[in-house]
């Protein structure tokens, strides 16, 4: 995984609330055995809309989407995530965010920022005209008008991030706890290795 | 020495718990592991490029579903009948051709145990109580039906699971959603289900886990309790948990992956030992009551635009939050429906009984008792019935629920997500209008321009054989 410890630049002002990982990306675009090309999906039928702000030149790889209340929800795909790579989006301000988005976000480097609504208001107007920076180090998003938004965000994800950490690499030297927690099951629940595999 | 009164989620959790680091972020051990050929490729090419082993493909089970058209899958002459989406072809060769050579069992999609993985996990007695099962799909939460911690995961989490067989996850927080009483006439399990979520929001579960408690529950089939935790998910929460009681027990006994001789007995002992504590407590309590539930329906594009069936298309503005108020404008706009129409004056051209939500034999028969002697209405262009297994379609037409369905002008198909998700054939074409008992009436889920109305298997077949939304109590004897 890519380290990043701060997000800058323009930031799509979205604000919708409940976007679904359908919106993010409809599954036509599942089939793939890749991880990467799914920007070409990303907010179809958001993009089928005359004056939508992903097609809007101003906001052209803008690294940051703002978005309304519960984004990502739905679906457990991480290829919304991925999507969200392919299309350059490093990091999304939302009031809330769906557990399983943001677990896979966070898999993929994408930084999700938890803000309160009258905060949401203030960074849609500004990034109309202006770059917001996120800055995971000092947990804060700013803007060029002295806006200052402190967030909260997971200390293990956030080392994880500043890190670049592979976590299936950290869990895998572990495994002596893994194998005595099976020994354990072994002994107390038996029946937990299926009969009939 | 007494010890802390805790919930059914806190007792599973505890048993889980491998490793724990200071912040918190707990090493959760997984029993088992479901696998389809959507989420899964990349977590194999994953572990092919770091050149590592699955750590339990014991634990693990793979089984195609998304994918796969539910048209007949072997012609007369018995030859597999090749799938004609390249891209498709090429996803369900990757699951057939990585599971086996991890050391997966794989069931192929011309077995009779074939179907979606959340109908196969709980029949073949993969799915236990107690037990933390994961899946690459949100709707994993389904087998918190049966007592289990069960909860979908992304790709990078798949691949986790499949090289450690552990997960690294923070403890969630316990709602209570209790519903007390006798459900009405006509109101089923997926009523219970879209009333709640109206109630509590689609994020109003974020952050939790849900303990479904009180006597509707109690009361409740293991397929109901399958219907009202698969849906969690809607409400925002990771994973849904029923108490296993004897139900449960009666349920899985017996089925062919499901502890045997006294291995049955004890874990059925342990099993009963994971019911919440009296004086446990969860973070946060709702309760419904079960005379306040009718046959509902969605009218908008989240799961929480609920209203009972003999409600009306909710005026926008009727609603306090102002994002909401802009969102079910969008969502007007995009169902075509105007403020203040009857629900049954809806006409729909489309009906889908299916889907992990509602395709088991429960569901058909629910389904069949509407249909039964009735034709569909003459302008359905398409009325599917789907099985959510080969052992579901074969004990449906054992009891001639498929000639009920046949004769009254439906299809009869073969296992598969189908026309839950717009990844196969089964589709709605844009601007027209499904009565469907799947799970999500999202923008664009059935197809790009799709409108969708989540309702419950018997409210399904009264649209059919209505041509409209329609209250199904009305066709009941």
């Amino acid at each position: 995984m890519k380290a990043v410890s701060k997000v800058e630049g323009r930031a799509y002002p979205f604000g919708l609330k409940n976007v679904d990982t359908d919106v993010i990306i409809p599954a036509p675009y599942l089939k793939t055995i890749s991880r990467i090309g799914l920007g070409r999906g990303a907010f179809e039928s958001v993009r089928a809309q005359p004056g939508n702000v992903f097609d809007d030149p101003e906001y052209a790889g803008a690294p940051i989407i703002i978005a309304g209340d519960n984004f990502g929800c739905g679906s457990s795909r991480e290829h919304a995530a991925w999507a969200l790579n392919d299309m350059g989006v490093e990091a999304v301000i939302a009031p809330s965010f769906s557990d399983i988005f943001s677990g896979n976000a966070f898999k993929n480097g994408i930084v999700t920022v938890v803000l309160p609504q009258e905060a949401i208001d203030r960074l849609m107007e500004v990034a109309k005209t202006d770059p917001i920076n996120v800055d995971l180090e000092n947990k804060v998003v700013t803007t060029p008008y002295q806006d200052r938004f402190e967030f909260e965000i997971d200390d293990f994800r956030r080392h994880c991030l500043i890190n670049g950490l592979d976590e299936v690499g950290m869990t895998l030297a572990k495994a002596d706890r893994i194998t005595a927690h099976e020994q354990k099951l072994a002994q107390s629940q038996p029946w937990l290795v299926p009969t009939a595999v | 020495m007494t010890t802390k009164a805790r919930t059914l989620y806190e007792k599973i959790w505890d048993a889980h718990v491998v490793d724990q680091r200071d912040d918190g972020t707990c090493l959760i051990y997984i029993d088992r592991h479901l696998i389809h050929e959507v989420t899964s490729p990349q977590a194999f090419e994953g572990l092919r490029i770091a050149g590592r082993k699955v750590r339990r493909p014991d634990l693990t089970l793979a089984v195609p579903d998304h994918n796969l058209p539910t048209t007949p899958r072997v012609d007369a002459a018995g030859k597999r009948v090749p799938i004609a989406d390249l891209e498709s072809a090429a996803q369900l060769a990757a699951l057939e051709h990585d599971a086996p050579s991890f050391g997966i069992k794989y069931i192929d999609a011309t077995a009779r145990e074939q179907g979606i993985v959340h109908v196969v996990g709980p029949e073949q007695g993969f799915s236990l109580p107690g037990a933390t099962i994961v899946c690459g799909d949100s709707h994993t939460a389904c087998h918190g039906g049966i007592g289990a911690l069960a909860f979908g995961i992304g790709t990078s989490e798949v691949e986790h699971v499949l090289a450690t067989q552990t997960l690294l996850l923070k403890q969630s927080k316990t709602m209570e959603v209790r519903v007390e009483g006798k459900l009405g006439h006509g109101v089923s399990p997926k009523d219970v289900i879209l009333a709640i979520i109206g109630k509590i929001g689609a994020s109003g579960g974020t952050g939790y886990v849900i303990e479904y408690t009180g006597s509707v529950f109690r009361d409740m089939s293991i397929e109901g309790r399958l219907t009202v935790s698969n849906m969690s998910i809607e409400g925002g929460a990771r994973a849904g948990l029923v108490a296993p009681d004897d139900k449960t027990f009666a349920y899985l006994k017996g089925r062919p992956m499901a502890p045997k001789g006294d291995q049955w007995d004890q874990a059925v002992a342990y099993w009963r030992s994971l019911a919440t504590d009296p004086g446990a407590t969860y973070d946060k309590v709702v309760v419904l009551d079960a005379a306040d539930i009718a046959p509902s329906l969605t009218w908008g594009t989240s799961p929480e635009d609920v209203v009972p069936i003999t409600g009306v298309v909710p005026d926008p503005m009727s609603f306090a939050d102002p994002s909401k108020q802009v969102a079910a404008q969008k969502s007007l706009d995009y169902m075509g429906l105007t403020p203040g129409q009857r629900m049954q004056d809806i006409e729909v051209q489309h009906v889908f009984v299916g889907s992990c939500t509602n395709s088991r034999i429960e569901d058909l028969r629910a389904a069949a008792a509407v249909a039964k002697g009735r034709k569909i209405a003459p302008h359905i262009k398409q009325a599917l019935i789907v099985p959510g297994s080969g052992l579901v379609k074969a004990q449906a037409e054992a009891e001639g629920l498929d000639k009920i369905f046949l004769d009254a002008g439906f299809e009869w198909r073969e296992p598969g997500c189908s026309m839950c998700l717009a990844m196969n054939p089964d589709k709605v074409p844009s601007g027209e209008r499904c009565a469907s008992t799947s799970n999500r009436n999202f923008v664009g889920r059935q197809g790009p321009g799709a409108r969708t109305h989540l309702v419950s298997p018997a409210m399904a077949a009264a649209a059919a054989v209505t041509g409209h939304l329609a209250d199904v109590r009305e066709l009941m004897a």
